[in-house]
């Protein structure tokens, strides 16, 4: 550990940090608060401005309405559904690539599972679209089999968000498997241990708090869009569209709306704080 | 420990290799070795890193399959059984403890594997950890332990249900030198106790000498000599042995010639060879016949078959219990002199000072080079 700083030193460390903490007081945790604060307002039904009288009628009407809790059961739902199946899906392929694959195989199946990424993200939900359209590739794969392509819709909406955060999962839980040491799985097997047991016993504590991790990112990220549903959702509403469409009508209401996925979160991050996942970030 | 004996019945030696031979590519890491370690015995693969020795540990617990040969266990064929079903359970040299168990699951593991009741899992573990002096650390995680306790939670781990062999890789290569001969002195004492049979691989001597019943020496992925320690000591098969187990002076050429008096390569230990008087080293009386044999010759053979020899003292070091002369003899041949730190030196033994040597014939010893 370095001594005590000096008053030198110690100024030289404020001067370091003082813009990018003033950035993320001010532009970042301010524009949060205002946001909070302004839900607290309500909106002219006639003239559509913004009145600043304090009041919980936003909150009020928002837990009283039957399609506020449909529409945020819904979207919690989806974004429980994408983290399952992202967990599912990374789980396998992290493996293979952290313990399976050779070394030479490792960085360019890496590279695979990044490259989506850098693509746009409107292009990649537009490619679902047509590839979950009526005469496409996801229809066609399946009618051989005497099935149905899930259309534009809910399904549609969980298979677009879990390809698109996969990459998020994936990485975190690779990074476990492959700090795994293979002295532990050797241990493992040399005091009697099969496969099953090896994996239950020795892999899976090691990478459960990579998952709870990634899932902090599918479960946020799914909780927050709003584009997705647009391009394959149908008629679905979430939560991200009903603010969307609320931020011009009655912004006072978007902010209060807002609340919800944000306490989501809050929760969600609390809960996996408490399994330990946070402290692997 | 268990103490009920085992229902199986030894039909064979606890570890046999059969000309067993591993390729890691291109490279030969064990070649054609033939390997027989007995039943409750102390045996270690001596050698430096790179010779193979790990890899035949590796072999025997099933991590490494032959490239070709056969293993046997107990006179079991297990070439091409997977670890979890030998009954051999390893050390290993960073322990590869689990880090998200307590104490007292990681040494219970090979017993809950085994569907074990919880109850006596439980006081199995416990008397493993009375065995290795750790008991009251059961609920501690690895992370809370020092190096020498972890140490011996792997022992403990590995010998809570009495493997028929225990393998163990440089166990005592992370520890200080205190601790070292502390756990040399109790690893041979709990193998005696509990009659297991235990193969150790090290690339130290002294663990090799202190604790083996006997000893192979492993060089290139081959064995140079397996023997008793004094054996492999006072006799070493070949001049890699006689250099590598213990400090020795080896003279081959021209330089036995001169020294030792006859053609070959010869070694002699540093403890064999006394410092004496130079004046009384050149007084004795030569051997008949065997006086100066060519002039090429630097030592004499007086005629109580001892050798003897005048010569410098280019350095002294004094190590301890001993003290260690390097001395330069006439046509620069040069021997290392071991001497007990018991009584007074000659007068002349000191830095450049002129020296007498002296040892027993027979203390030279050939090797096949």
């Amino acid at each position: 550990m370095p001594a005590a700083p000096t008053p030198g030193s110690r100024l030289r460390l404020t001067a370091l940090l003082a813009p990018p903490l003033l950035w993320l007081t001010l532009a970042y945790l301010g524009s949060l608060a205002i946001l909070l604060l302004s839900a607290f307002w309500t909106t002219d039904s006639f003239t559509s401005d913004v009145v600043h009288t304090w009041n919980t009628d936003n909150f009020h009407e928002l837990l009283t309405t039957p399609v506020y809790r449909t529409i945020a059961l819904r979207t919690l739902s989806i974004a429980v559904a994408v983290t399952v199946v992202d967990a599912l899906l990374a789980l396998p392929m992290a493996f293979f690539m952290a313990r399976v694959a050779g070394r030479r195989w490792r960085r360019p199946l890496l590279v695979a599972v990044l490259t989506p990424l850098w693509a746009g993200y409107l292009v990649k939900a537009y490619a679902w679209r047509v590839m979950l359209g009526e005469n496409g590739v996801v229809g066609a794969a399946l009618a051989p089999f005497g099935l149905h392509g899930p259309g534009y819709g809910t399904t549609a909406v969980v298979i677009v968000l879990a390809y698109l955060w996969l990459p998020y999962m994936i990485l975190p839980v690779y990074a476990a498997l492959e700090r795994l040491p293979e002295r532990m799985l050797e241990a493992s097997a040399d005091l009697g241990a099969g496969a099953w047991r090896t994996l239950r016993s020795v892999v899976l504590p090691v990478v459960r708090p990579a998952v709870l991790a990634g899932s902090v990112f599918t479960f946020s990220l799914s909780l927050g869009d709003y584009l997705t549903v647009q391009i394959v959702g149908g008629k679905t509403q979430l939560l991200g569209n009903v603010i969307a469409s609320q931020v011009t009508l009655d912004l006072p209401m978007a902010a209060a709306l807002s609340a919800v996925p944000v306490v989501l979160i809050v929760c969600y991050l609390a809960a996996v704080r408490r399994a330990g996942a946070l402290d692997s970030l | 420990m268990q103490t009920q004996a085992r229902a199986t019945t030894r039909t064979g030696p606890a570890v046999r290799l059969e000309a067993v031979t591993k390729d890691f590519g291109t490279v030969r890491a064990v070649d054609a070795v033939d390997l027989t370690v007995h039943e409750g015995e102390f045996f270690t693969l001596l050698g430096p890193s790179g010779s193979g020795k790990t890899t035949l540990l590796r072999l025997v617990a099933g991590f490494e399959q032959p490239t070709g040969g056969r293993i046997e266990l107990a006179g079991d064929d297990v070439t091409g059984t997977p670890p979890n079903r030998r009954d051999v359970h390893t050390v290993f040299q960073d322990y590869a403890l689990f880090p998200q168990m307590s104490v007292e699951q990681n040494v219970a593991y090979a017993l809950t594997v085994r569907g074990v009741r919880k109850a006596e899992r439980l006081a199995r573990a416990h008397e493993a950890l009375t065995t290795v002096r750790l008991d009251g650390f059961a609920a501690r995680r690895p992370a809370e332990l020092s190096g020498g306790q972890r140490q011996r939670v792997a022992l403990a781990r590995a010998l809570v249900d009495r493997p028929a062999v225990l393998l163990l890789d440089e166990p005592l290569g992370a520890l200080d030198l205190a601790l070292r001969q502390e756990m040399q002195t109790e690893l041979k004492e709990l193998q005696r106790t509990t009659g297991i049979t235990f193969l150790l691989v090290t690339h130290d001597q002294d663990e090799a000498l202190t604790m083996s019943d006997r000893i192979a020496v492993v060089r290139d992925g081959r064995i140079e000599q397996t023997g008793p320690p004094v054996e492999v000591y006072e006799r070493p098969a070949t001049a890699f042995v006689a250099g590598f187990v213990g400090t020795t002076n080896l003279l081959r050429g021209e330089a036995a010639v001169r020294v030792v008096g006859r053609p070959g390569t010869y070694s002699i230990r540093p403890e064999r060879i006394l410092l004496t008087d130079p004046a009384e080293a050149s007084a004795r009386e030569p051997a008949e016949g065997s006086a100066r044999q060519s002039a090429e010759s630097s030592a004499e053979t007086s005629a109580d078959g001892r050798r003897t020899v005048t010569g410098r003292i280019t350095d002294i070091v004094h190590a301890g219990a001993h003290t260690r002369f390097t001395v330069m003899l006439p046509y620069g041949d040069r021997l290392i002199v071991h001497r007990q730190n018991l009584t007074g030196l000659p007068e002349s033994a000191r830095p450049d000072g002129e020296i007498g040597l002296s040892w027993d014939e027979r203390d030279a010893f050939p090797v096949p080079s």
